[in-house]
């Protein structure tokens, strides 16, 4: 079976279906309005999206890309980005393994992931098996039943216009920043979750699936809506490494919890990071915030960061209702050339709030991170907590490690923790280990390992075990 | 088995070993006695393979294998073993997941596969209870937030389920009360055997009533001035090391 059918056959079982048109036109390199008209006619929105895409528009062309971050890139030509493409054909893949960088085949094994499923993440033009069309078929039905909607972000404008339309863009405006209005006026995928009143969604959700089926798009958009006491637990990503011809992502997460509901988001990110050279990798740049709209709710952001050259992201929480809770667990991990500079926002505006924080950085190579965390406690946000600890491990003397930590106390009962140190990985704690038999190299997946323990813990455990595995695998070498 | 021949070793420009000759057989027990900063917890250290120690001159023989050819993994492998005066902390790494897998990469080291889950768990709840250690201890991170006395059982736990063919122990009795003591010692105690040599590492006598050496070495600036049998360490416990030194430059 071709991939092109095997693919129509993947979209055919999710009836709704995420993107029912794969005709193979692609707009061509640039971005001004007729772009975005085409893009919505080919999603067949109603109206006042397109409307909502020019808006971003038109904020986005007077912005400026930040230049604030502790990262170094070439500026990017916008215009000579395709910002509309349907999937590659056969012919424009890799034909064979064979063409494929040998790195990136040595992780997959590594990470023992399957044969089939190699080529088809390598984005190798071949006849695969996909044991998830099933899959995704049962996983659709109990989530039916359970009155839960999950779908594309572009089904979801069209089947359920009033929801999106009430809930897209009030956690993330057009005007955020500058690569959130990019993705507002030219997001072309993504995911929609909405879990009604008092439901706790019967299985942890997860866009794996989709993304084995096609490759992620390069401006995702994705809204959960946790109504009241309803919970979620979102899986975002993939341990496996992921190649994609466009070097730029520019993703927006939204999350809303409503009064007494729980939003768990976990992400594994690891796009591939380049060559040794930090040549061909991508860049990650993302906007990730959670509103804890209602009293009671909660909301935890968990991630593994271990791919892409350059990642750029603050998974953020917004906590608005009284005694909301807001939580921020990451591993960062770079090696080689890759460079991140990653953290989180937590903004109390409710009484009672609390919000955590726990980021552990570990950088090798010659790879730069810095962690950058921002605690805001408004003046109406009486009792409000905040805990935060980041650490910083050092593989090495050629890598670095910044951390910048800002709080702004607007409320004199507000208690805020801040708690940081950087370490090299000890050299007294690799020799223990060898002098017990342990090569280096197992030495310090082994350190560095439980250094990260507060973090994945947090993540679901099959997750947990995968995430343990890609640390090992991106730390090879790192040593010695 | 083990055979150190002039030995000298300097640490950042400083010369601490100078010309030290020491010779360990299978089945005995030595101690090296001596006084703060003259070397005795160097000549473990440079066995063991740490780093920042410079080996200028002599040679170090682990049954017939240059040790200092050795990685410091493979030294451990080879059955080489020591167990550390301050043993070192690695937090959220579970001590029995240390154990696990320092003994399952000694037994790939030998071309054995790796031990099955319940006959580990059974090796380590045994020797677990010979060192008095509670079952938690093994949940806990290595060493972390463990009491001196509880480090120094833990370095001996990893010498039962490791079986090393020489155990060198640096000062393990430094910071014990009498009851640890006495549970380090019968620890060690149960390790001896015909195959197996011991090499303690120790400033007092005190630990040598416990673990009753074969031959006890004096190390003073560097060398070994004075050797003889546990009667020596006695005779140093009463007269100090004054009369030792003065006696070896006479």
């Amino acid at each position: 079976m071709a991939s092109e059918e095997m693919e129509q056959l993947v979209r055919r079982e999710y009836k709704q279906g995420f993107v029912t048109d794969i005709e193979s036109e692609t707009v061509p390199p640039g971005l001004d309005e007729s772009t975005i008209a085409f893009i919505s006619q080919k999603k067949e929105e109603p109206r006042w999206m397109l409307e909502w895409r020019l808006e971003a528009y038109h904020q986005w062309l007077k912005m400026t890309p930040p230049s604030w971050s502790h990262l170094e890139y070439p500026p990017i030509d916008y215009q000579a980005i395709s910002y509309f493409s349907a999937p590659k054909k056969p012919e424009d893949r890799p034909q064979s393994l064979d063409e494929v960088d040998p790195k990136l085949l040595e992780t997959y094994e590594k990470l023992g992931i399957p044969l089939h499923e190699r080529a088809a993440l390598a984005g190798v033009a071949v006849d695969a098996v996909f044991d998830s069309v099933s899959v995704a078929t049962t996983f659709k039905d109990k989530l039916h039943e359970a009155g839960v909607i999950f779908c594309s972000i572009s089904e979801a404008i069209r089947e359920y216009p009033e929801l999106v339309r009430q809930y897209l863009g009030t956690v993330v405006p057009q005007s955020d920043n500058y690569f959130a209005a990019l993705n507002s006026a030219v997001f072309t995928d993504g995911s929609f979750v909405y879990v009604p009143e008092g439901v706790k969604c019967p299985m942890e959700l997860s866009t794996y699936f989709r993304i084995n089926a096609a490759n992620t798009g390069q401006f995702e958009r994705t809204l959960v809506v946790c109504d009241k006491r309803a919970q979620v637990s979102y899986l975002e990503g993939c341990t496996a490494p992921m190649r994609d011809e466009n070097q730029l992502h520019a993703a927006v997460v939204e999350l809303v919890a409503l009064e007494d509901a729980y939003i768990k988001y976990s992400t594994v990110q690891n796009w591939y990071p380049g060559d040794e050279n930090g040549k061909g990798g991508i860049y990650n740049f993302v906007t990730k915030r959670g509103d804890c709209r209602g009293d009671r709710s909660r909301i935890s952001w968990t991630q593994v960061e271990t791919g892409s050259a350059i990642t750029w992201k603050y998974p953020s929480c917004m906590l608005r209702g009284k005694e909301s809770i807001g939580e921020f667990y990451s591993v960062a991990v770079t090696n080689g050339r890759q460079q991140a500079d990653t953290g989180t926002k937590m903004i109390h505006i409710g009484e009672n709030t609390r919000s955590t924080i726990v980021a552990k950085g570990i950088a090798a190579g010659r790879s730069d991170q810095a962690y950058r965390g921002l605690v805001k406690i408004g003046p109406r946000a009486k009792g409000a907590r905040n805990y935060t600890q980041c650490d910083s491990l050092l593989i090495g003397d050629q890598c670095g490690a910044h951390t910048f930590p800002y709080q702004e106390i607007g409320n004199s009962t507000a208690t805020v923790e801040h708690e940081a140190t950087t370490s090299k990985i000890a050299d007294d704690q690799l020799f223990y280990c060898r002098a017990r038999g342990i090569d280096e190299e197992d030495a310090v997946s082994m350190i560095v390992n439980g250094f990260c323990k507060d973090v994945f813990q947090e993540l679901p455990m099959e997750f947990a075990v995968e995430a343990e595995a890609l640390l090992n695998v991106t730390l090879e070498g790192s040593v010695g | 088995m083990l055979e150190v021949k002039d030995l000298h070793v300097t640490v950042e420009d400083k010369v601490i070993l100078k010309g030290l000759n020491l010779t360990i057989n299978a089945g005995e027990v030595h101690a090296i006695m001596g006084p703060n900063g003259a070397g005795k917890s160097t000549l473990s250290a440079v066995i063991a393979g740490k780093d920042g120690y410079e080996v200028t001159q002599g040679t170090i023989l682990f049954e017939g294998q240059d040790v200092l050819e050795m990685e410091i993994e493979e030294r451990a492998r080879a059955g080489l073993l020591l167990g550390f005066q301050y043993p070192i902390e690695i937090p959220g790494v579970k001590n029995i997941y240390l154990l696990k897998a320092a003994l399952n990469a000694q037994r790939a080291a030998r071309g054995e596969g790796e031990i099955p889950a319940p006959e580990f768990m059974k090796l380590v709840r045994e020797k677990s209870t010979d060192m008095k250690m509670d079952p938690s201890f093994l949940q806990r991170a290595v060493n972390e937030g463990f009491s001196g006395g509880e480090k120094k059982r833990n370095e001996i736990l990893q010498m039962l389920i490791l079986q090393p063919k020489l155990a060198m122990l640096d000062e393990i009795d430094s910071g014990l009360d009498i009851d640890a003591m006495k549970v380090v010692a019968d620890g060690v105690n149960s390790l001896r055997n015909a195959d197996r040599a011991i090499l303690l590492v120790t400033h007092y006598q005190r630990l040598l009533n416990h673990i009753v050496p074969d031959h006890v070495h004096v190390l003073v600036d560097g060398r070994i001035v004075k050797s003889g049998g546990k009667d020596l360490a006695l005779e140093l416990e009463e007269r100090g090391y004054d009369w030792v030194l003065e006696e070896s430059v006479a």
